[in-house]
């Protein structure tokens, strides 16, 4: 089973979205994704700063047997990022929804994000 | 259409997730590559490898054969033993590699890669000299791997001592292990000890669950394609299509031991001879930069490319990125400090000696 908050949204590449009190935005990696993958062995993150519009290519994240692209869910800038993925990567697997990516600020939300039941059957479909 | 090994539905039954390759449908991973690579590394791993392909050369002249075919010298050989080598084409590529079984001096049996059976057999078909005919027995025979410090006390606890071959890179051949008929060799493809069992179809479920069920107080734990490969690159094995192809010849690729020059004409020696001693050399690659590198990744010294890597990820047991590259020696002499191009970024790499992993005598 894999497990899907409801407090957070989604996108249709696998990437959580959580909309932070101040307006800013966390990005992380689902639990169905890093299952997914298994044993990540380096998460290579974008800089502070750098600019992303919605569904651009953000960050990798790379297991034993392959890499896999990170899209931007939203567009935004980077305010923070989770430098400690770089020396524990494994916290992906360990911790999805805590294991944030980056935090971006001026944020324009799009209306394609999904909520939990729609990215469980995402997920569904992915599976059949 | 993807063929099945005989033990796919334990595959599947067991939670393997399933992919294709060289043809065959197999496990990538059942837990996760990393776990199971270090199960193989502290206790002991089973592997599926139905997929390899078997040949049997009979008759008067195999030796001959084998010395005409192959890069290695088979002249001198015990009955039992097993003996690496790479197949050459006549440019000194290769064609593939392989492992040769000496049963008796007019039985041989010979192990190649699932994805080269088929030009394995055509090649070997086509340049066979009298005195000795091949068959292709892949069908009739499965095949499990069972690797790792615990091998040898799990096979005692269903095998007869005397049919356990004590040398490494030895077999026991035509051995009956509670009632399955089986060749027990003791080699592998992980930088472990431990033992490979050929079988048939029909046996390979029973033996397949009577060495799980026998390995489980050790550790024992099923394998997939994953571990397998990140244990071979760890131990600094190659991998037909990735250190060696057509084109690129045993002695370019760090298998030069295993090419006997001064053995009389074999196929590809003229090439070789003409080629001379090759100026690119297989090396490892420790990643110093962020990231992992894998194959086909450019490699530089400052802004000159000086060769590519073949194969890399991260290393379970190392718990670092590393990578086989094939470079100019020239870059060598320079100091070790290169970097791989991935994604067009570029990771500094140090040259560090292979293999990355050896496990304690």
């Amino acid at each position: 089973m894999c497990l899907i908050p409801e407090n957070l949204k989604y996108t249709a590449t696998h990437e959580w979205v959580e909309e932070l009190e101040d307006g800013r935005v966390k990005i992380g990696l689902t639990d169905y994704a890093q299952k997914e993958l298994s044993d990540i062995v380096y998460v290579n993150l974008p800089e502070v700063e750098d600019e992303f519009e919605a569904g651009s290519e953000m960050a990798d994240v790379e297991s034993v047997k392959a890499v896999s692209t990170i899209y931007c869910p939203v567009s935004g800038k980077v305010a923070e990022i989770n430098e400690e993925l770089y020396d524990a990567p494994e916290k992906v697997n360990e911790a999805p929804y805590e294991a944030w990516l980056v935090i971006l600020e001026d944020v324009s939300m799009t209306d394609g994000l999904l909520d939990n039941y729609e990215y469980a059957k995402v997920i569904e479909e992915e599976k059949d | 259409m993807d063929q099945k090994t005989p033990l796919y539905d334990e595959h599947v039954a067991l939670g393997g997730r399933i992919v294709s390759f060289a043809g065959w449908l197999l496990p990538v991973q059942y837990e996760g590559v990393i776990s199971e690579h270090m199960a193989v590394r502290e206790k002991c791993g089973l592997f599926d490898v139905s997929h390899m392909g078997e040949f049997i050369l009979s008759g008067e002249k195999c030796t001959e054969n084998l010395n005409h075919l192959l890069t290695n010298d088979y002249t001198v050989m015990a009955d039992g033993q097993a003996r690496y080598s790479p197949m050459c084409n006549e440019r000194g590529g290769v064609v593939d590699d392989l492992i040769v079984y000496k049963k008796d001096d007019s039985h041989f049996f010979i192990v190649v890669n699932a994805a080269n059976k088929d030009k394995d057999l055509a090649w070997m078909q086509e340049h066979l000299l009298d005195g000795a005919v091949l068959e292709d027995v892949s069908d009739s025979y499965a095949q499990l791997a069972l690797q790792g410090p615990f091998a040898e006390e799990i096979l005692r606890k269903i095998a007869d001592p005397a049919d356990i071959p004590e040398k490494y890179y030895s077999a026991c051949f035509d051995r009956n292990v509670k009632g399955m008929q089986c060749i027990i060799s003791r080699t592998g493809y992980t930088g472990e000890d431990g033992f490979e069992i050929y079988l048939s179809h029909e046996d390979a479920v029973n033996m397949w669950r009577l060495l799980l069920e026998t390995g489980s107080g050790y550790g024992l734990v099923p394998c997939g394609l994953g571990a397998r490969d990140t244990l071979r690159l760890e131990a600094a094995m190659p991998l037909y299509g990735h250190e060696m192809d057509d084109d690129v010849s045993p002695r370019e690729t760090g298998l030069g031991i295993f090419v006997k020059m001064k053995k009389p004409g074999f196929i590809g020696k003229e090439a070789l001879e003409e080629k001379g001693v090759p100026t690119v050399k297989r090396v490892g690659l420790k990643v110093t930069g962020r990231g992992i590198v894998r194959e086909h990744c450019d490699v530089y010294q400052g802004d000159r490319k000086v060769g590519h890597t073949t194969s890399g990820t991260f290393l379970p047991y190392l718990k670092a990125a590393y990578a086989m590259a094939i470079v100019d020696k020239e870059c060598l002499e320079n100091g070790g400090q290169l970097a791989a191009e991935v994604r067009g970024k570029k990771v500094e790499v140090e040259v560090t000696p292979l293999p990355f992993y050896k496990r304690a005598q």
